[in-house]
């Protein structure tokens, strides 16, 4: 491999939704400008969209100096085939040393595919990245975060996915010229296609995404019980999450478990209610910022990772937790 | 309607992962090895869609000699036959060397759809779905929760953050299974004694021709970083607790 010893730049592949960033991409900036700084190297941006060229100039605040920008209706919605084809075209033609994606619903997708596209090697889902030696160094939770991997990628373009909501968002003014390249695509050949987008009304931010999550198990004793866990959201912005116990009694969807088999989650704050602390559930919440933990068994495993702990009947404590945490919002 | 469903054997969910002292990976002693459970969903559809529309389940697992136990808990479900490529190079290759293997398997036999997990419960990677979609040329649809086949084509839901993409896709295509697909069916007794029957060929790497060159490689397992320990809240009811919860997730923490 001594003829890619030349791969340069620190790459990363931006999110947009109809025309706006999503804050991975601002994650993904700030962390390959640190990365950069220690190669001394530059930080270059993929944006691929539509009707999306306008924006492409707000990457510069997060440290981004360089911006190509695909700006064609063939790129929304998201399929795979088409990010996929060009975000491998331009790697392959300007041979960046790393190349950087959120591990999002559409990142993860699309990493995987760039995987095969390029031979490489990736680290995914990573809660941090440093340079060893000249060379990417990621950290990553395995077995839904019961354990760590340290992993090196020894292939260019040393792949890595980053974990929403982990890495910081830093400004740091840079000048981004913005490039505009050609779609290397017939629509045509595109072999998949998105027939509908049903988006959830709840108006609620995904599990994945949020900033508190306040989450009941088997303890909740039934669905009708939930109410009281959404009294407590709706007062903290929060989203509602739930064990494995809750989802495979019926009583709330899937898309709400966290846990091993469910969303690895890891906002600011956890508050657990009800939930005892199920090996796989605690690997799913374990990188939370905060754990709050109320449940009447004084030795539920919850306990023993909770910041916060209440050994009380959750049908008192919740209700009163909303009514004080009202008081000190308003 | 040819149907290959890959496995990966997997630590059950309620292990304790115990790291090795000298960090090199897991200790696997006592482990209670399972099925991949997003495998599982896989299998399940891949057998659903075979009992509508006929044909044959082919299921492909790279893997140690234990892994033929979870080929066999497919073929016990229902699958035709099984393929199983064991190699120690393998043991901890990477996503791409595995989806190579599982390419170079697959190639050769008829396939109309290629079930995966979403992702493996061990290593989490969530990569071999794709790269393996992309070795063999064919298209790619992750995380899925419905699958409805109708001729030349399938149409898939895919849960994304806020939203649910209904997905139209050519066949052969690359499905990769999420929780909520279905309800994976247990072996029957029956179905467990024709298993131990139904042909599982063996291949090696070499025999496949797929070299191993490690472009991701894990330096260190550790065990996760240690949490400080916390506080229980003390109070006279309830409400006091709560105020002294509210007090502290306020000025302490500071996240509300």
């Amino acid at each position: 491999m001594e003829e890619r010893k030349m791969a340069k730049g620190v790459w990363i592949v931006t999110e947009q939704r109809y025309g706006t960033f999503r804050k991975i991409s601002f994650e993904l900036a700030s962390t390959a400008r640190k990365l950069a700084d220690q190669l001394g190297e530059e930080v270059v941006a993929i944006l691929l969209g539509s009707g999306i060229e306008g924006i492409a100039g707000e990457l510069g605040k997060y440290g981004v100096d360089k911006v190509y920008v695909a700006d064609n209706a063939v790129y929304e919605p998201y399929t795979t085939d088409a990010h996929a084809t060009t975000v491998a075209s331009l790697v392959k033609e300007h041979d960046p040393s790393i190349l950087l994606l959120g591990a999002s619903a559409q990142g993860k997708d699309l990493s995987a595919r760039l995987v095969g596209k390029l031979a490489t090697g990736m680290a995914t889902d990573c809660v941090d990245l440093k340079i060893v030696e000249g060379k990417l160094l990621a950290s990553r939770p395995m077995y839904a975060g019961k354990c760590f991997g340290e992993v090196m990628v020894s292939s260019y373009p040393q792949m890595a996915s980053l974990r929403p909501n982990v890495f910081p968002v830093v400004e740091n003014a840079k000048n981004a010229s913005i490039t505009k390249v050609d779609t290397p695509i017939d629509p045509g050949q595109l072999k998949t296609k998105v027939l509908d987008v049903q988006k959830d009304t709840s108006g609620k931010v995904d599990l994945t995404e949020a900033n508190i999550i306040v989450s009941g198990g088997r303890g909740m004793k039934g669905p009708e019980n939930y109410v009281i866990l959404e009294e407590l959201a709706d007062i903290l912005g929060a989203t509602v999450g739930a064990s494995r116990a809750a989802v495979d009694a019926g009583w709330r969807p899937q898309k709400d478990q966290v846990g091993q088999t469910g969303k690895v989650v890891s906002p600011n704050l956890y508050v657990a209610c009800g939930i005892s602390g199920a090996i796989q559930h605690l690997a799913g919440m374990g990188s939370s910022k905060y754990i709050v933990a109320i449940n009447k068994d004084p030795d539920a495993p919850i306990f023993a990772r909770a910041d916060y702990g209440i050994v009380d009947d959750l049908f008192k404590v919740v209700p009163e937790l909303t009514k004080e945490v009202k008081k000190l919002l308003e | 309607m040819n149907i290959v469903a890959c496995v990966k054997q997997v630590p059950d969910t309620e292990t304790l992962i115990k790291v090795k002292p000298d960090r090199s990976g897991i200790d696997e002693t006592g482990i209670k090895w399972v099925m991949n459970p997003y495998d599982e969903f896989g299998v399940e559809e891949a057998l659903r869609l075979k009992e509508k529309l006929s044909g044959e389940v082919i299921i492909v697992s790279v893997g140690p000699a234990r892994a033929l136990e979870t080929i066999r808990t497919a073929l016990a479900m229902g699958a035709e036959r099984g393929i199983h490529i064991v190699d120690p190079a393998l043991d901890s290759a990477d996503p791409f060397t595995i989806a190579s293997a599982l390419a170079a398997a697959i190639k050769n036999i008829p396939y109309d759809i290629i079930f995966c997990g979403q992702r493996a419960i061990d290593d989490d990677c969530g990569q071999v779905g794709a790269i393996l979609a992309e070795l063999l040329g064919i298209p790619q649809v992750t995380v899925i929760t419905k699958v409805d086949v109708d001729g030349n084509t399938i149409k898939v839901t895919r849960p994304i953050e806020g939203a649910q993409l209904i997905i139209e896709s050519s066949l052969p295509c690359v499905v990769t299974a999420q929780k909520g697909l279905n309800e994976p069916r247990y072996a029957s007794l029956p179905g467990i004694m024709k298993a131990k029957k139904k042909p599982v060929d063996v291949k090696d790497a070499a025999s496949l021709g797929v070299s191993i060159d490690v472009k991701a490689k894990i330096t260190k397992t550790l065990p996760p970083p240690a949490r400080p320990p916390g506080k229980i809240i003390c109070g006279e009811d309830p409400a006091e607790k709560a105020r002294e919860l509210a007090r502290l997730l306020r000025e302490e923490a500071k996240v509300i």
